[in-house]
C-alpha cells in the first residue's frame, strides 16, 4: 500500500478548519492551502454524512456523468406534437413541475388560453378560461413527455416540434419552435398578432422545416449535429441560454440549403422562413434545450447518484429531479428573477421564474458558462471578471467538466457540468441561472431578462430524499 | 442628431434618434434604469430603434417621428420640468460614455470544500488533507480526500465511531489512509502535522493510536540519536473492537512498503486484546520488523519499549536527560496527584503506579469503578487527563490552554491533603510556546503554600520551538524534578511516596 505517493516526499497539504495547524505548517516551510470551509448551507448533518459515506455515490455519480457526457444530439425530424409524442386532443403541455390552472401564474394562464384559441377549442378568452378552469383541458409537464419548452413551454397538439435523437442511446427529445421576441405565446401573450404568427408557424414554417430536414436526410446527408453547434457557440460568445446569436446563425447556415431546396412551396414562403429564422436570435434555444434534455435523460435512474437531471419552473413553482430519485419532483415556490427590464417595465411587472430552459444550466452551460459570453456578462453583476467568478463558483457545485463544451477564456476548460446536490448543500452556493422574464399579467409578453437562483428548499427536499434512499439501499 | 420635443401637459419630453452609435441591449437597459431612477424623471427609454423597442416607446407615449432605422439609438425621456430633463439627458451621455470597472475576480473564489482544494493539486505529487472542522461535518471533508485518492488526517473529535469505520473501509479500498478522527499527531516525510516535535529524520516508522505516546517515543528516539521516517497517527479508537485496527493495518503496510522505513514501532493506549492479536499476526507477515509499544498491564512502558528497540538496532541506551531537582521526601501519608494533558501519558502513569499504590481514581480510569467523572477534587490517589473530551468541550486542548490545570494546582495547594504532584509538559509544534512560563509561577506559589514535591515529565526535544533544556531549567528553578521519560518521572514520584515500582 503506497497511500498514493504520500510517503515519497514532503506533502502538499489542504487544510479545512482551525488555522493554528496551517500556521505551524507554514512555519516549517510546508505547502499549505487553506479551504474557506463554512458549515453547510443546509441539510441535516446526519443526512449529509449518510450521503458522504454512501458507498454507491462515487461510482453512481461517475456513471451518471459518463452517460451525460457521452450523449449526442442530432436533428432527425420536425413533426406536429400530436404525431411525434402522441399529444392527445384537449391536452396541453407546460413547463416546469406539475401545475393546475388554479395555481398557474399570469403568463402561464395567458399561454394556455392562447393555445386553446390557437387549437380552436375556444372562440374567445372567456371560453378558454372556462375550459381550463373546469378541467376540460388536461395539463401535463413537458418533461413527462421527453419534451422541454422555453418560458411557459405551452405545447399543443398541432404545434410543430424539433425531434432530436441521441445516436448513443437512441433516446429522443422534443421541443416546440421558437416564436421570436416580444409578444409571444411563451411569454404569456395571446393576442391576434400572436395567433397569426402561430398559424403561420403551423402552416408554413413547420412544414417547410420538416421537408427541409427530412429531405436533407433522405438525400443522404448527415443529420444536423446540434451538440456540435452548441460547442461552437461557446467559442463564439454565446452561453446557450440568454444568448444564442451565434447558434442561431449557424443553424440558419446549416438549414438554409435544404430549406431553399424544398419543392412545392412558393418562393415567398421560403423567403419568409429564412427571414423569420434570421431575425430571431433565440431560434437555436429550442434546439439547444432538447440537446441538453437528451444528455440529462441519459443520466436518469442511477441509484445512489446525487446529480441533478432536471431544473425547471412553471411560473409558480421551481422543481428539480435527481438521477438517484428517478421521476420524483422536489418543488418550492419559484423566485423572481432580478435583472434588466425592457422599456419602462420594472421589478413589479416580472413574473416568478418560469420555463424548462434551466435545462441548459442543468447541462452545465447557460449561467454556468457565463464566462463564455462576455457580451451579456452584465446580467451577472457587471463585469467580465464577475462572469469568470460565476463560472469558477459553479465548478465547485459540479461533478465534472464537459470537454465538449470548452470555454475559451477559461483556458478552454470544459464547462462545469453535473450539478451535485451534496456539493450545493456543502458550499451553500445555489446554481446560477440566466433567464428571460415574462410579464406577471397574462398577455403582457417579455418584460426583461436577468438572473435567478432556485429556491434552496428544492435542494433541501432532494437531499433528504437521497439520504433516505442511501440509508435503505 | 434630431431632437424633437413634443410638449405634454406639465412635462418636459425629449425624443432623440442618434446615428452611428451602438451599445448592446444590456448596457442600454442599465442606462435606462439609471436615468429612470433620477428624481423628476417619469419615463425613459434608451434603446436601439428596433421595431419592438419603437412599439415599447409608443406604448409609453414617446414614439419618435419619422422613419427610424434599427441602427439608430433612441433616447426618449419624460421629466417633470426642463431642468430635470436637461440633467437627465446629460446623465444619459455620461452613462453611455462610462467604462465598466471590475469589482470581482475569478481568482478570489475560495475553495469551500477539501475536494475543491485537492482538485488544484498535481495528481502524482504527495499530498494530504487535514480536517479540523466540527466533528459533525468532518466526515464529508474526509470523504472528499478519499474520493480524490488522498490520505487525510482528521483532527476533529466527536466523529461517530460508525462514521470512522465507514471512512476507514473506504480509505482502505481507495489505497489511502485515514489518520484519526481525534488524531493530533503525525509526521509525514519530516512535515509535522498537529501536535508533533522536531525530531531528526531516520529509519524508524511509528504507527500511533496515541498522540502523546507518539511524541514521547519520537522524542526519546531523537535523544538517542535515532530519527523517524514517518509518524502515522491512526486515532485513539483505531485499536478498539469497533474499529478493529483498520488504519493501523494499512499504516503498517504502508511503512512496510516505504524504503525509508527500516523498523516500525506501534504505539498505543491499551488496545482491545483481540485487535492487538490480529495486528500482531499481521505484523508478523511483514518484511519490516515491527515492535509493539502498546500499553497494558502486562507490557513494558513506552520508555522500556524504546530501549528495547534501540537494543534491537544494536545501539546503546543513553542516559535519558533529566533535572532530578531537590531531594525531598513527601509528607507521610501523601497521595499521588497526576495532572496530565496527554491521555496516553496518564494511562502509562496509572499502569506503572497501580500495582504499588492500588487503585487510582481518574476521569479516564483503568477500571470503571475508579471513575471520578469530572469531579477533580477527589481525595486519594488521582490521575486526571485534561485532554479528555469531557474537559475540552468548548475550550482548547490543555497543551494550548493551561487554565484548568493551573486552577487544579492552586486547589491542590489550598487543600490539606498531603501529596506528590506529577505533571506532563508537552513541547513541539501546536503546543504552548512557553508552557514552563505559566507553570513555574503556579508551582512556586503552590510550594510556598505547602510541602508539595513536584515531578514533571517534559516531552520534547532540543529542536522544538520551546527547547527541552530551556523549559527543563525553568521548571527545575521552580522546584520541580524534571524527566524526559514519563515512566522515569512516575517512578521518581513513587520513590518520593516511599513506594517503589
Amino acid at each position: 500500500m503506497s497511500l498514493g505517493n504520500l510517503l515519497s516526499g514532503p506533502p502538499s497539504i489542504v487544510a479545512a478548519g482551525v488555522d493554528v495547524f496551517s500556521d505551524a505548517l507554514r512555519a516549517q516551510g510546508a505547502e499549505v492551502a487553506d479551504v474557506d470551509w463554512r458549515p453547510p448551507g443546509f441539510g441535516d448533518p446526519a443526512d449529509l454524512a449518510a450521503l458522504a459515506l454512501d458507498a454507491r455515490r462515487a461510482a453512481a455519480n461517475r456513471t451518471a456523468v459518463e452517460r451525460l457526457l457521452a450523449a449526442g444530439s442530432v436533428l432527425v425530424d420536425v413533426r406536429p406534437a400530436h404525431e411525434v409524442i402522441g399529444l392527445a386532443d384537449r391536452t396541453l403541455l407546460h413547463s416546469g413541475p406539475p401545475l393546475t390552472w388554479e395555481a398557474a401564474s399570469g403568463p402561464m394562464r395567458g399561454a394556455l388560453v392562447g393555445a386553446c384559441l390557437f387549437e380552436g377549442w375556444a372562440a374567445d378568452v372567456e371560453e378558454a378560461e372556462i375550459l381550463l378552469s373546469t378541467g376540460a383541458i388536461t395539463l401535463d409537464p413537458c418533461h413527462h413527455h421527453r419534451t422541454v419548452g422555453p418560458m411557459a413551454g405551452v405545447t399543443s397538439p398541432s404545434m410543430w416540434m424539433w425531434c432530436l435523437e441521441d445516436p448513443v442511446t437512441g433516446g429522443q427529445a422534443f421541443c416546440n419552435l421558437n416564436e421570436g421576441l416580444g409578444k409571444v405565446l411563451r411569454m404569456g401573450a395571446f393576442n391576434e398578432e400572436v395567433q397569426a404568427r402561430l398559424r403561420w408557424m403551423r402552416d408554413v414554417l413547420g412544414p417547410v422545416l420538416s421537408k427541409a430536414v427530412r429531405g436533407s436526410i433522405d438525400a443522404g446527408n448527415d443529420p444536423l449535429d446540434v451538440k456540435a453547434v452548441l460547442a461552437q457557440m461557446l467559442q463564439m460568445g454565446d452561453e446557450g441560454h440568454n444568448r444564442n446569436r451565434a447558434g442561431s446563425l449557424m443553424a440558419l447556415r446549416e438549414l438554409s440549403p435544404s430549406i431553399v431546396a424544398v419543392e412545392g412551396v412558393p418562393s415567398s414562403d421560403i423567403a419568409a422562413v429564412l427571414t423569420f429564422i434570421g431575425g430571431n436570435e433565440h431560434f437555436f434555444l429550442n434546439l439547444g434545450m432538447p440537446t441538453a434534455k437528451l444528455a440529462l435523460d441519459a443520466a436518469r435512474n442511477v441509484p445512489g447518484s446525487t446529480m441533478l437531471t432536471v431544473m425547471s419552473r412553471n411560473g409558480t413553482e421551481f422543481g428539480i429531479q435527481t438521477a438517484g430519485t428517478g421521476d420524483r419532483w422536489f418543488t418550492a415556490p419559484a423566485n423572481t428573477p432580478v435583472g434588466l427590464f425592457l422599456g419602462d417595465y420594472g421589478p413589479d411587472d416580472a413574473n416568478p421564474d418560469i420555463g424548462d430552459s434551466a435545462i441548459m444550466e442543468t447541462y452545465g452551460i447557460g449561467g454556468f458558462a457565463m464566462a463564455a459570453a462576455p457580451a451579456i456578462v452584465r446580467f451577472v453583476g457587471g463585469t467580465v471578471p464577475d462572469a469568470l467568478a460565476t463560472t469558477e463558483r459553479m465548478y465547485q457545485l459540479t461533478l465534472t467538466e464537459n470537454p465538449a463544451m470548452a470555454i475559451p477564456i477559461m483556458g478552454f476548460r470544459g464547462s462545469p457540468t453535473g450539478i451535485d446536490v451534496l456539493k450545493v448543500a456543502r458550499t451553500g452556493w445555489l446554481p446560477q441561472i440566466n433567464t428571460g422574464m415574462a410579464g406577471r399579467i397574462a398577455g403582457t409578453g417579455q418584460v426583461g431578462a436577468g438572473l435567478v437562483q432556485p429556491p434552496q428548499a428544492c435542494f433541501e427536499q432532494a437531499l433528504t430524499a437521497l439520504a433516505e434512499e442511501a440509508r435503505t439501499a | 442628431m434630431s431632437p424633437t420635443a413634443p410638449s405634454g401637459a406639465g412635462a418636459a419630453v425629449s425624443v432623440q434618434l442618434r446615428s452611428g452609435v451602438y451599445a448592446d441591449s444590456v448596457k442600454l437597459m442599465q442606462v435606462s434604469r439609471r436615468i429612470g431612477a433620477r428624481d423628476g424623471v417619469s419615463a425613459v427609454l434608451v434603446a436601439m430603434a428596433t421595431p419592438l423597442n419603437l412599439e415599447l416607446a409608443a406604448g409609453m407615449g414617446l414614439a419618435p417621428e419619422g422613419d427610424p432605422s434599427p441602427e439608430q439609438l433612441l433616447i426618449a425621456v419624460r421629466a417633470e420640468d426642463d431642468d430635470a430633463l436637461a440633467a437627465a439627458l446629460a446623465d444619459v451621455d455620461s452613462a453611455l460614455a462610462e467604462r465598466e470597472r471590475s469589482t470581482g475576480s475569478a481568482d478570489a473564489i475560495p475553495h469551500r470544500t477539501v475536494g475543491a482544494g485537492l482538485d488544484e493539486l498535481p495528481a502524482d505529487a504527495p499530498a494530504l488533507a487535514i480536517v479540523s472542522v466540527p466533528g459533525t461535518y468532518a466526515v464529508a471533508e474526509a470523504a472528499d480526500a478519499i474520493a480524490a485518492g488522498r490520505s487525510v488526517l482528521v483532527f476533529s473529535d466527536g466523529v461517530p465511531v460508525e462514521h470512522e469505520v465507514a471512512l476507514k473501509r473506504a480509505a482502505h479500498d481507495a489505497g489511502v489512509l485515514v489518520m484519526g478522527p481525534d488524531c493530533g499527531t503525525a509526521i509525514v516525510s519530516g512535515v509535522a502535522l498537529g501536535f508533533a516535535n522536531v525530531v531528526r529524520p531516520g529509519p524508524v516508522g511509528l504507527v500511533a493510536a496515541s498522540g502523546t505516546g507518539a511524541q514521547q517515543v519520537s522524542c526519546l528516539l531523537d535523544m538517542a540519536g535515532v530519527g523517524v521516517s514517518h509518524v502515522l497517527g491512526v486515532g485513539g479508537r483505531d485499536l478498539s473492537e469497533a474499529v478493529g485496527g483498520l488504519a493501523t493495518l494499512d499504516a503498517l503496510a504502508a511503512l512496510d512498503a516505504d524504503p525509508a522505513t527500516e523498523r516500525v514501532l506501534l504505539v498505543s493506549k491499551p488496545p482491545a486484546p483481540s485487535v492487538a492479536a490480529d495486528v500482531a499476526s499481521f505484523a508478523d507477515g511483514l518484511s519490516v520488523p515491527v515492535r509493539s509499544a502498546a500499553l497494558s498491564a502486562e507490557t513494558p512502558d513506552l520508555t522500556a519499549a524504546v530501549e528495547a528497540l534501540l537494543t534491537d538496532m544494536g545501539l546503546d541506551v543513553p542516559v535519558w536527560p533529566s533535572r532530578p531537582g531537590p531531594a525531598e521526601a513527601a509528607v507521610p501519608g501523601a497521595v499521588l496527584k497526576g495532572l496530565f494533558s496527554g491521555g496516553t501519558l496518564a494511562d502509562e502513569v496509572m499502569l506503572i503506579a497501580s500495582p504499588v499504590l492500588g487503585g487510582i481514581r481518574s476521569n479516564t480510569p483503568l477500571e470503571p469503578g475508579l471513575d471520578v467523572g469530572t469531579d477533580l477534587s477527589t481525595s486519594g490517589h488521582l490521575v486526571v487527563d485534561f485532554g479528555d473530551d469531557a474537559l475540552t468541550v468548548g475550550r482548547a486542548h490543555p497543551m494550548i490552554d493551561p487554565t484548568l490545570r493551573l486552577e487544579a494546582i492552586a486547589e491542590l495547594a489550598a487543600s490539606d491533603e498531603p501529596a506528590v504532584l506529577l505533571l506532563d509538559v508537552v513541547l513541539g509544534y501546536g503546543a504552548d510556546p512557553d508552557p514552563a512560563g505559566a507553570l513555574s509561577a503556579a508551582l512556586q506559589a503552590a510550594r510556598a503554600q505547602k510541602a508539595l514535591p513536584v515531578v514533571v515529565a517534559l516531552i520534547g526535544t532540543e529542536g522544538d520551538p520551546q527547547g527541552w533544556s530551556r523549559q527543563a531549567d525553568a521548571l527545575a528553578a521552580a522546584g520541580a524534578a524534571v524527566f524526559s521519560s514519563n515512566a522515569a518521572a512516575t517512578r521518581y514520584a513513587l520513590d518520593l511516596l516511599g513506594a517503589s515500582a
